[in-house]
Parts: C-alpha cells; sequence; structure tokens
C-alpha cells in the first residue's frame, strides 16, 4: 500500500512540479502589466513601504486579446488549420492503420517499424526537408516542368498548403498509431458475423468497424488536433507571413514585441481552448468504457 | 441444369436415405498449401433434423461448417441447400445462419440491436422487426434483459443471444460451432434440452460442429463421425454407438475393448474368431461378412460385459482375470481387469442398489463375460 502511494507521488509531484509551477508563473505574468525593465512587466505583489501588500492583478492583457481581432483570428486559424489537417490525417491514415492491423505479424513489425521511422531523424531536419521538396526549383516543380504540365514554377512555399502539407507528414504517426492499436483489437469473427447476418463488406464496416473504432479515432484525432493547433515551427518554416497561428503569434509576442504580459495571456487562452477538446474526449471516452 | 438424382454416398445402411436431401455436399475437398483439411466429404442432411459433426480438433469439421457459411471456398466439389448450389454465393446471400463457438456478439449493441441486426440487413420495416425480436427474445427467455450489452450478460444469456440472432432471419440452415463448449458442465446440460426443445419449435435443420461425443449423442437426430477430413461414418447415435464401423468409430464414441483375432469359422448366425488377447473362442452375431481366416477385431462396449466369481456355463466369450482398479462413479462402478494373457479389459457396473455386499474387490479373480449379440467384429 505504501508502495503504490509513492509510485503514484512521483509522478503527480513531477507534475506539480513541472507544469503546475510553470502555469502559475505564466498565469502571474500574465496578470501584471507590461513595463520596460528587466524582467518586461510590473511585479504583481509589492510590499508597500509601510509594511502592507498591494496586488496589482489586472486582466488588462487579457481584455487586450478580445480588443485586438488579431488574436482571434490567430486562434481561429490556428483551429482550422488544426481541424483540416486532422481531418486529412485521418482520411490518410485509417486506410493504413487499417492495412496494417489485418496484415500477417511478420509484415505488420515491418509496417509498424516504418510508421515510426521518420521519428529517428529530427523534426526540425524533416520539415526542412520539405522546404527544398516544395521551393519552386525543387523536385516536384523541375518534374513538371520536365513533363511539361507547367511552364512556370508553381508557388508552394509559404503557402497554407506548405503549413498543411507539414502538419499531416509530422503529426499522421500519431493519428496511425493509436488507429491500428484500436483495429488491431477487434475480434475478426465479429466481421464473419455480420456478414452471415446479410451484411455486405461496405456495410459491415461502417455498423462493426467503424463504430468499434472510435476510441482509437478520438485519440489519434486529438493526438494531431492539439499540437496542433500550438504548432509553431512548421508554420514558420513553410508558411507564408500571411499564415496567421497562435504560435507565431506567441513567439512574436515574446520575442519581437518583448510584451510579455500579452504573450502570457495568449499562451492561458490558447492553453484553455484545449481544454475543452480534452474534456470531449475524456467524456467520450468515458461513455465508450460504460458501454 | 439439374442436380444428379442419385442419394449421395456416406450413409450407411441402416439409416434409411430418404430421397431428396435437403442439404447435400457433393464431394467436397478443402486443402490449405499441401494439407487437405477436408477430403471428398459427400453427405446428405434430412429438413429439420439435428446433424451432428463429430471428431477430434484439426479433423476438419470446422473447416466443413465454414464452407457450409460460405467464409471458405471450396477446393472441389458442391453445396446444395433446398436444391440451389451454394457455389460463388457470399455469406451474405445465403440463407444460412451461423453462432459462432465465441458467439461473436456486437459488444457496441444491446441485446435487442444484435437480434435485429439480420432483419436490418434485410430491410424489413421497423414494425415487424421488432415484432419478431420480441418474439425471439421471448422464445430465448431474454425478454427482459433487452436493453442490456453482452458484457453485462452471464455465458449462458449470451449464448442465447447468439442463437436467437441467428435464428431470428428464419434460415434454412443453422450451424452452431461447438454451442456448449463454453459453458459450464451443469449449464452444458440444460443447455442441451433446450436446443432441442428450440430446434423442435423453429423447425429449422441444425448442423452441430462438435468435439464431445456426449453432447453428439445428446442433441442430434444423426452424427456424423469425422477423422482426417473424411467422413468415417453417418448414422443415429445409437447406430454409431452400438454398431460402430471402424475400430476409430468405436473407439472415439464412448469407451470400448478391443481383441484381435482370425476367423476361424462360421456356423449359423455366428462368427467364431480365435483371439490370442482373450484365451478362448469369440462368439458374435453381428457384424461383417469375413471370409475364413479375415484378420478382424471385436469391439465390446463395457457395460455390455458381466462379472462374476463362479465360472459362466458357455465356453466362449469369457475371459478369466483380476480386477487392477475400482472406481466407483455414485450411479456405476468401472473396474479394470488384467486378464491371464496380458490383456486389459474395461468393465462399468450399473449401482442398482445402494449398498451392494456382494461387490467384487481389488485383486479378485473373476470372470468377464458377455453375450454373442453384445459384440460388434470390425474388419477395419
Amino acid at each position: 500500500m505504501r508502495w503504490r502511494t509513492f509510485a503514484i507521488a512521483v509522478p503527480y509531484l513531477w507534475l506539480l512540479l513541472f507544469f503546475l509551477a510553470p502555469f502559475a508563473i505564466v498565469l502571474k505574468i500574465a496578470l501584471s502589466e507590461a513595463m520596460l525593465a528587466r524582467p518586461p512587466y510590473a511585479p504583481l505583489f509589492e510590499w508597500g513601504p509601510d509594511g502592507s501588500l498591494a496586488v496589482r492583478a489586472s486582466l488588462q492583457n487579457f481584455l487586450f486579446l478580445l480588443r485586438d481581432d488579431l488574436y482571434w483570428k490567430a486562434y481561429l486559424n490556428s483551429a482550422r488549420i488544426a481541424l483540416i489537417s486532422t481531418a486529412f490525417c485521418l482520411i490518410l491514415g485509417y486506410p493504413v492503420a487499417y492495412g496494417i492491423a489485418r496484415s500477417s505479424p511478420t509484415a505488420r513489425t515491418v509496417l509498424l517499424m516504418l510508421v515510426i521511422l521518420p521519428f529517428w531523424t529530427s523534426f526540425l531536419l524533416r520539415v526542412y526537408a520539405w522546404i527544398g521538396i516544395l521551393k519552386n526549383n525543387g523536385p516536384i516543380n523541375n518534374m513538371l516542368l520536365a513533363i511539361g504540365i507547367i511552364d512556370e514554377p508553381i508557388t508552394m512555399m509559404q503557402t497554407d498548403f506548405a503549413v498543411y502539407v507539414g502538419i499531416v507528414y509530422a503529426y499522421l504517426p500519431f493519428m496511425i498509431l493509436p488507429l491500428f492499436a484500436r483495429l488491431v483489437r477487434i475480434d475478426h469473427t465479429l466481421l464473419e458475423a455480420a456478414a452471415d447476418l446479410g451484411c455486405r463488406p461496405l456495410r459491415a464496416f461502417l455498423t462493426v468497424t467503424l463504430p468499434l473504432s472510435l476510441p482509437g479515432i478520438v485519440a489519434g484525432s486529438l493526438l494531431v488536433f492539439i499540437p496542433a493547433v500550438g504548432e509553431f515551427v512548421i508554420p514558420a518554416l513553410l508558411g507564408g507571413p500571411d499564415t496567421l497561428m497562435i504560435g507565431r503569434v506567441l513567439w512574436d509576442e515574446f520575442f519581437a514585441n518583448r510584451d510579455w504580459p500579452v504573450a502570457s495571456a495568449v499562451a492561458i487562452a490558447a492553453l484553455f481552448l484545449l481544454v475543452i477538446p480534452i474534456t470531449v474526449f475524456q467524456r467520450l471516452r468515458a461513455d465508450q468504457e460504460g458501454a | 441444369m439439374s442436380p444428379p438424382r442419385t442419394a449421395p454416398a456416406g450413409d450407411l445402411p441402416g439409416n434409411e436415405p430418404r430421397c431428396g436431401h435437403y442439404v447435400r455436399i457433393e464431394g467436397v475437398t478443402k486443402t490449405f498449401g499441401d494439407v487437405t483439411a477436408v477430403d471428398d466429404v459427400s453427405l446428405g442432411i434430412h429438413r429439420g433434423e439435428i446433424f451432428c459433426l463429430l471428431g477430434s480438433s484439426g479433423c476438419g469439421k470446422t473447416t466443413l461448417l465454414r464452407i457450409l457459411a460460405g467464409f471458405e471456398t471450396a477446393t472441389g466439389g458442391r453445396v446444395l441447400i433446398d436444391g440451389d448450389d451454394m457455389t460463388g454465393i457470399p455469406p451474405y446471400e445465403r440463407p444460412v445462419n451461423i453462432m459462432f463457438q465465441s458467439y461473436a456478439l456486437f459488444p457496441h449493441m444491446t441485446v435487442e440491436k444484435n437480434v435485429a441486426f439480420g432483419l436490418r440487413q434485410d430491410r424489413i420495416a421497423a414494425r415487424e422487426t421488432s415484432r419478431r425480436v420480441r418474439d425471439m427474445l421471448g422464445l430465448v427467455r431474454l425478454g427482459p434483459l433487452a436493453r442490456r450489452r453482452p458484457h453485462q450478460l452471464s455465458g449462458g444469456q449470451r449464448q442465447r443471444v447468439a442463437l436467437a440472432r441467428a435464428l431470428v432471419k428464419q434460415p434454412k440452415l443453422l450451424l452452431l460451432d461447438e454451442p456448449l463448449a463454453a459453458l459450464d458442465r451443469k449449464l452444458r446440460e440444460e443447455m442441451q434440452f433446450e436446443l432441442i426443445t428450440i430446434q423442435k419449435e423453429v423447425g429449422v435443420t441444425f448442423v452441430v460442429v462438435t468435439h464431445d461425443q456426449e453432447e453428439a449423442m445428446t442433441l442430434s437426430d444423426r452424427i456424423g463421425v469425422m477423422d482426417a477430413g473424411k467422413i468415417v461414418q453417418t448414422g443415429t447415435p445409437s447406430a454409431i454407438y452400438e454398431s460402430p464401423g471402424t475400430r476409430f468409430v468405436a473407439g472415439f464414441v464412448g469407451s470400448v475393448n478391443l481383441f484381435e483375432g482370425r476367423v476361424v469359422a462360421q456356423d449359423a448366425g455366428h462368427l467364431i474368431i480365435e483371439c490370442e488377447g482373450a484365451g478362448c473362442p469369440l462368439y458374435s452375431d453381428r457384424g461383417v461378412r469375413a471370409a475364413h481366416g479375415d484378420r478382424v477385431w471385436v469391439a465390446v462396449r463395457p457395460e455390455k460385459l458381466q462379472i462374476s466369481r463362479d465360472a459362466p456355463s458357455r465356453e466362449y466369450n469369457r475371459i478369466e482375470s483380476m480386477i487392477t482398479e475400482v472406481a466407483y462413479r455414485g450411479n456405476l462402478t468401472m473396474y479394470r481387469l488384467r486378464a491371464a494373457s496380458g490383456a486389459e479389459l474395461r468393465v462399468s457396473r450399473p449401482n442398482l442398489a445402494r449398498a451392494n455386499a456382494d461387490r467384487q474387490d481389488m485383486g479378485e479373480r473373476v470372470y468377464v463375460s458377455w453375450h454373442p449379440s453384445s459384440s460388434v467384429v470390425l474388419t477395419s
């Protein structure tokens, strides 16, 4: 019993230290005022000369986020890009996961290995590689020009298209793996039972496989959607100046504007926008487990 | 093309091959690579009967069942159901339903939805679907549990759902793969009788696959014993038990004492066999045509043997032996004996009286004997 408490206490302590404490610091900065100083914000708590404690918290920064439509647009655009990317990952990833789950155990090991293989190279390098592929004199444009389909190169770099390509590419394994884990557990005799009861293969997929793989779809979608919303590297490297995403806004506030309080407020708001899908996910999963 | 009118092979004399079997399996063969799972099986099944395919694991009985269901394509031969050739017809278009060994209930659907599944595929009107589902759940006594999910049911209840789901479409043929294997002994006995009752009520033809000879005996109207991909004998349970055709069948269905010997004479109605293991001539008035000098086996069931301390008056079918083991089983007592020749014998006696003061004990020398009509002579 004591060992169990200990085993649970360690990760909780870890979370407390390295998640809650930084969160509290960011929240504290978000509630304070910006000023030209080092650090560039006013202290939240101040001891008056008479020994009294003055708290100077304000929601000014959060109100600012509401007033300036840049932030709203960035949030919505991030959500839109993340949602579309997630949809593409699902469309591309489901058949892959299904194929792997249905393959022979030996082939399965190799195929799973191939899905995980890209992780052996740095994420940053892989995104850089896409610049080489998508640029105006990259292989795609060169090939199309050589065949004669196009007369001048298609601009793919620094567009939303490049951002979608980058995000879908980078996060596809996070969709495939939970989907595979779910699909491989579905008893094949259930499909035989469906066929036996008069169900054609496509209908059997829709009425048996798809509902049973729903937890995998939800898990994979969240694993793609959540990091995609806050993605900074991919839009920064592949996207154009008008690709508005909250990750880049956050970066600009911190490092270009040096407005730490507003940047912190952006971060906190983004966090709460992500809490909603996580709660939905937990609810769905609880429903499934109750089933 | 009209189907040939010949009665399929595989029917031994003793189970009247009625003209026009409802289900006909004609020369069906299935090979996986170089393994032959089903080897040229021909079989006729009557309308409305319970037919059991009995065999040990790996004998091809499940493969044959899967061919009937349409999950496997036969390498050769064909299956006819009610006169229709099933070759090339996918499982979802066959008038056949199967009850899987694992039941294969849809875990994300309620009992009601599971049972309605097949009817919904046929686009049957909602009102009729719910009526038929209700009737079927009533038949298997699951009405009050209609809204439960499979994981909220006991093993026996799940089995009833699987049965209801397979029966609700009123198939021409219902296949049951080891239907009672997953249930504990008490429940299994109960369900055996319930299955028979339900089958008689709906009148659907059942084909049951089982490795349990007791289950096959209780359930079936007829049994087909399978070994190494072939049907070795078909017949009613009593025909299979009392007149096995081969040593394999005799040994697989129930236990048996076998004596190897040679035919030495044949008088009116008797075959006289000389047997080293027995130490006396063996008479048998049933069995096969055999010529003088043929090697044969005499098979006698343990319950058909008598044990006595005094030598019986007949001088044949009498083996002096010593009791080596006594196992009391409540309703009967099993004896193991060793004959002077070293042959092992098995005898079972019913315990008719509560206390039998005169029962034989271990180490006693006794005579084992049987009537000539109790033994069967086998040539293979």
